[in-house]
C-alpha cells in the first residue's frame, strides 16, 4: 500500500504534462497531416499554373526557354480565333467546346434527373436498375470511346447491323461527317455520365423530407406540380455539385475525343484540351500550347467562379 | 558461401545506388525507347535484340503503348527533361536535330570513322545524323514515300497496266469503280493524307519544285500555280475514295488492298510489310510501282536511333548498338522484314524481294543523281511545327473544310508563316 502511495505524487505531475502534450498534439495534429499535402497541391498546382502561363510569354518550342518574348502565342491564337476563315484549329475547338460543354452537361442534367424521378417511384427491381444505370460510370473514357467508334462507325456497327436485317435505307455516319462527328462525342459522353447524375439526384430525392410532399399532396398539388415548385426547387445543391462535377469533366475530356474519333475528320472533333496537348507535346511550339491553356483557365474560372459565389452566397444566408 | 558473398555483393550495389555503382563495371544493357510494336516490326527488331546479345548485351524496352510515335516522342521529352537518358531512342529527321541542338545526344564520330559510315550512308541522311561535325544518330533504314501499292489479282480482272502519267492512274482508277470496286484505300489521318499529297506534289511540279516547296520552304513555290495545280489533283483522286475512310488506320487501308477489297494504296514502303506478313509475294500477288510521274525521284523518310550523351558506363553498350544497327548484316535482315532499304547503299540486294531491289536501285540512283528528297508529310522536309501545319492544311482540304484549292494554297502559305 505504502508503495503505491508514494509512487503516485511522483506519476501525477508526468501524468499531466502528457495529457498537455496529447492534448497539443491532437489540435496540430490535422495541420501536420495536411501540411504535406498542401505543400504538394502549392507546388503541384499553383505552382505549375504560374510556370504555364509564364511559359506562354516566352518563345518556348520542344523545351521550356526562359526568354520573355511578349505575348505572341496570344496573339497567335487571337488572330486564330477572329480571323478564321477556313476556321482555324483553335477556332474549331473552342466553338466544340461551347457545342459540347453546353449539350453535354444539359442533357446529362436532364436526363439524369429525370431517370433519377421515375427510379423514385418506388418501382420494383430499383436495386438492380440502379446499378445498371450507373456502371457506364466505371468505365474509362477510353472504353467508352472505342466501344461508341465501333458502334457508330457505318461500316461495321450500328448501320451495318440494321442493313443486314433489311432496313437498307437507313444512313448514319455522323463519326465521319466533318460537321456533327462533335455530337458523337456528346453521345458518348452523355451516356457515360447520366447515369451518375441520376445517382446523385435520386440521393437527393431520397433526402427531401416525405411530410412536405404529403403536406402539398393534401394542399391539392399535382404530381407534376409538386416536382415543379418543391422538389426541384429543393434539389437545388445537388444541381451546383452535378453542374461542377459535370463541367469539369467536360473541359478536361481528351481521351473521349481521341479514343472515339482520334481527332475527327480534319481535326474537327478536336476539344481545347487536344489543341494544348498537340501543340505542347507533338507539335513543339509550347508557347503556344501554354497560351491556350491559361485561356482555358480563365474561361472556366469566368463561367465557374461567379456562379459558385451566387450559390455559396445563397447558402450563407 | 560462394553464392552468399555474391548475393550480398549484389544487394550492396544495389544499395549504394547509380551514384557508386557508375564507376564499378560496365553497364551490360541497352535501355531502348521506340514504337515498333506491330508484328512484322517486332520481328524486325529481334534481329537486332539476338546480335547484341551474341555480344552479352541484354535489351530493355523503355514501354511506350501507342503506335503513332507521338506517345513515345512524348515520353522521351520527359525523360530528358528529367535527366535520364535512355541509350537511345527512335527518332525522326528533325526531332534528331531539336535534340542535338538541346545539348543531350551522344558522340559516336570514333565509332563512325571506324566504320566507314561516312562513304556507305547517303548524303541527304547524313544531314539529320551528323550534327555539328558529330554523328549522333544511326540511320537503320531509308523508307521512300512515293510508292502505289496494287492487287495483282484486281489488276488482272479489270485489266489495268502500270499507270505512267497522273492521267493513266485516274483512268485505271476510272476502271476499277467501273468494276464495282473501291478504287483507293485511303486511311484518313492527317499523315496519311500529307504522305500521298508528298507524292502528287513530286508527280504534279517535278523534283526542282518538289525541293524548293518542301525542303526549301520557298514561299514562291508555296504560292505558285503548280501547287494549286497539285491540290486539284488531290481534289480529283479523293474522289476516288469511299466514304467510310476517316480515321482509318494505314495498316486496315492496305489491309483493303491485300484483300482486293481495294484496288490500290498510296503509302510509303512500310505497307509492303504488311503485304510479307500476310504471305503476299511481288509480282504474283502485288505490284509496286511508284507514283507516276516520280519515277526516278525518291521522297524519303528514315528511322534513326538517336544515341543519347549516356554515362561512361554505358557508352560500350551503346557503341556496340551503333555498330550492330549499321552492320550489313542487320540492314539485310531488318530491312528485308520491314520492307524498307538499307541505310547504307553497300548492302548487296540478294536477300531482298522484287520490290526491295527496286527500292535499293532507286535509292542508289536517286541518291547519285541528286533527287533523293526528305518527305515533308514524314518529318524529314522541315522541322515539326512547320511539317504539323502543312499536314493540318491538306487534311482540312482532303475533308472539306478548305473548299478550293486558292484558298489551300493561302492557307498553306500563312500556316508555314505562322510556324517558322
Amino acid at each position: 500500500m505504502s508503495t503505491v502511495a508514494t509512487t503516485d505524487p511522483v506519476l501525477t505531475p508526468r501524468q499531466s504534462t502528457g495529457i498537455s502534450l496529447r492534448g497539443r498534439l491532437q489540435d496540430a495534429l490535422p495541420k501536420i497531416v495536411l501540411a504535406p499535402s498542401f505543400v504538394i497541391t502549392i507546388i503541384f498546382v499553383y505552382g505549375f499554373i504560374v510556370w504555364t502561363a509564364y511559359l506562354s510569354f516566352t518563345n518556348s518550342k520542344t523545351f521550356p526557354s526562359y526568354a520573355l518574348t511578349g505575348p505572341r502565342a496570344y496573339q497567335r491564337l487571337w488572330r486564330w480565333t477572329f480571323e478564321s476563315d477556313p476556321p482555324s484549329s483553335w477556332y474549331t475547338s473552342i466553338t466544340n467546346m461551347a457545342i459540347f460543354g453546353f449539350l453535354y452537361i444539359g442533357i446529362c442534367l436532364a436526363l439524369g434527373l429525370f431517370l433519377a424521378i421515375l427510379l423514385d417511384q418506388k418501382i420494383r427491381g430499383e436495386s438492380v436498375l440502379r446499378p445498371i444505370f450507373l456502371y457506364p460510370m466505371a468505365l474509362s473514357f477510353i472504353v467508352t470511346g472505342v466501344a461508341w467508334k465501333w458502334f457508330l462507325d457505318p461500316g461495321l456497327g450500328l448501320e451495318q447491323t440494321l442493313h443486314h436485317f433489311g432496313w437498307t435505307s437507313f444512313h448514319f455516319d455522323w463519326i465521319k461527317n466533318k460537321d456533327f462527328v462533335i455530337y458523337t462525342v456528346v453521345i458518348a459522353g452523355v451516356w457515360q455520365a447520366s447515369g451518375f447524375v441520376m445517382a446523385m439526384f435520386l440521393a437527393g430525392l431520397r433526402g427531401i423530407d416525405g411530410e412536405i410532399m404529403k403536406a402539398a399532396q393534401i394542399d391539392g398539388a399535382s404530381s407534376f406540380q409538386l416536382y415543379r415548385r418543391i422538389v426541384i426547387p429543393l434539389l437545388r445543391p445537388i444541381f451546383l455539385s452535378a453542374f461542377i462535377v459535370l463541367a469539369h469533366m467536360a473541359i478536361k475530356s481528351y481521351d473521349l475525343v481521341v479514343a472515339l474519333t482520334s481527332g475527327g475528320p480534319g481535326g474537327s472533333a478536336w476539344l481545347p484540351s487536344n489543341f494544348m496537348y498537340e501543340y505542347t507535346f507533338k507539335r513543339n511550339e509550347m508557347a503556344v500550347g501554354s497560351a491556350s491553356a491559361i485561356i482555358m483557365l480563365m474561361t472556366i474560372s469566368a463561367i465557374i467562379v461567379p456562379y459558385l459565389y451566387s450559390e455559396l452566397k445563397e447558402k450563407a444566408r | 558461401m560462394n553464392k552468399f558473398l555474391t548475393t550480398t555483393a549484389m544487394i550492396a550495389l544495389a544499395l549504394a545506388g547509380a551514384g557508386v555503382s557508375a564507376h564499378a563495371a560496365d553497364v551490360k544493357e541497352v535501355q531502348m525507347l521506340h514504337w515498333w510494336t506491330s508484328g512484322g516490326e517486332a520481328a524486325a527488331l529481334n534481329v537486332l535484340k539476338q546480335d547484341l546479345s551474341k555480344e552479352g548485351f541484354a535489351w530493355k524496352d523503355v514501354p511506350v503503348a501507342g503506335g503513332g510515335g507521338d506517345a513515345a516522342m512524348t515520353a522521351l521529352k520527359a525523360m530528358v527533361a528529367a535527366g535520364t537518358y535512355p541509350t537511345a531512342s527512335q527518332m525522326l529527321g528533325y526531332t534528331v536535330l531539336d535534340y542535338a541542338q538541346a545539348g543531350v545526344m551522344g558522340d559516336l564520330t570514333e565509332t563512325a570513322k571506324k566504320e566507314g559510315w561516312d562513304k556507305s550512308v547517303p548524303a541527304a541522311l547524313q544531314k539529320f545524323s551528323v550534327y555539328d561535325g558529330k554523328w549522333v544518330a544511326a540511320p537503320v533504314n531509308v523508307h521512300s514515300v512515293n510508292w502505289l501499292w496494287i492487287n495483282k489479282a484486281v489488276m488482272d480482272k479489270i485489266g489495268g497496266t502500270q499507270p505512267k502519267t497522273f492521267d493513266e492512274l485516274i483512268a485505271l482508277l476510272d476502271k476499277a469503280k467501273a468494276a464495282g470496286v473501291i478504287p483507293l484505300a485511303l486511311g484518313g489521318q492527317n499523315w496519311q493524307e500529307a504522305t500521298m499529297f508528298d507524292s502528287i506534289v513530286l508527280s504534279t511540279g517535278g523534283p526542282e519544285f518538289y525541293k524548293k516547296a518542301f525542303n526549301d520552304l520557298d514561299e514562291e513555290s508555296l504560292k505558285s500555280d503548280t501547287m494549286k495545280k497539285s491540290f486539284d489533283n488531290l481534289a480529283t483522286i479523293i474522289k476516288y475514295v469511299d466514304p467510310n475512310f476517316s480515321g482509318r488506320d494505314w495498316n486496315l487501308a492496305t489491309a483493303m488492298v491485300i484483300k482486293g477489297d481495294a484496288l490500290v494504296q498510296v503509302m510509303g514502303d512500310w505497307a509492303k510489310g504488311e503485304f510479307v506478313a500476310a504471305k503476299k509475294t511481288p509480282d504474283t500477288d502485288f505490284l509496286c510501282y511508284r507514283f507516276p510521274g516520280t519515277d526516278g525521284s525518291v521522297v524519303y523518310n528514315s528511322d534513326m536511333f538517336g544515341m543519347f550523351n549516356v554515362p561512361d558506363d554505358r557508352k560500350a553498350a551503346q557503341v556496340a548498338l551503333a555498330t550492330a544497327t549499321l552492320s550489313k548484316s542487320f540492314q539485310s535482315a531488318f530491312n528485308v522484314v520491314k520492307g524498307s532499304v538499307p541505310a547504307r547503299t553497300d548492302v548487296p540486294d540478294t536477300d531482298f524481294d522484287a520490290c526491295g531491289k527496286k527500292g535499293i536501285a532507286d535509292l542508289k540512283a536517286a541518291n547519285e543523281g541528286g533527287t533523293l528528297f526528305g518527305s515533308l508529310a514524314q518529318g524529314y522536309g522541315a522541322p515539326p511545327a512547320i511539317a504539323n501545319a502543312y499536314k493540318d492544311v491538306v487534311s482540312k482540304f482532303v475533308h472539306g473544310q478548305i473548299k478550293t484549292s486558292d484558298e489551300a494554297v493561302k492557307q498553306l502559305v500563312q500556316a508555314i508563316d505562322d510556324a517558322r
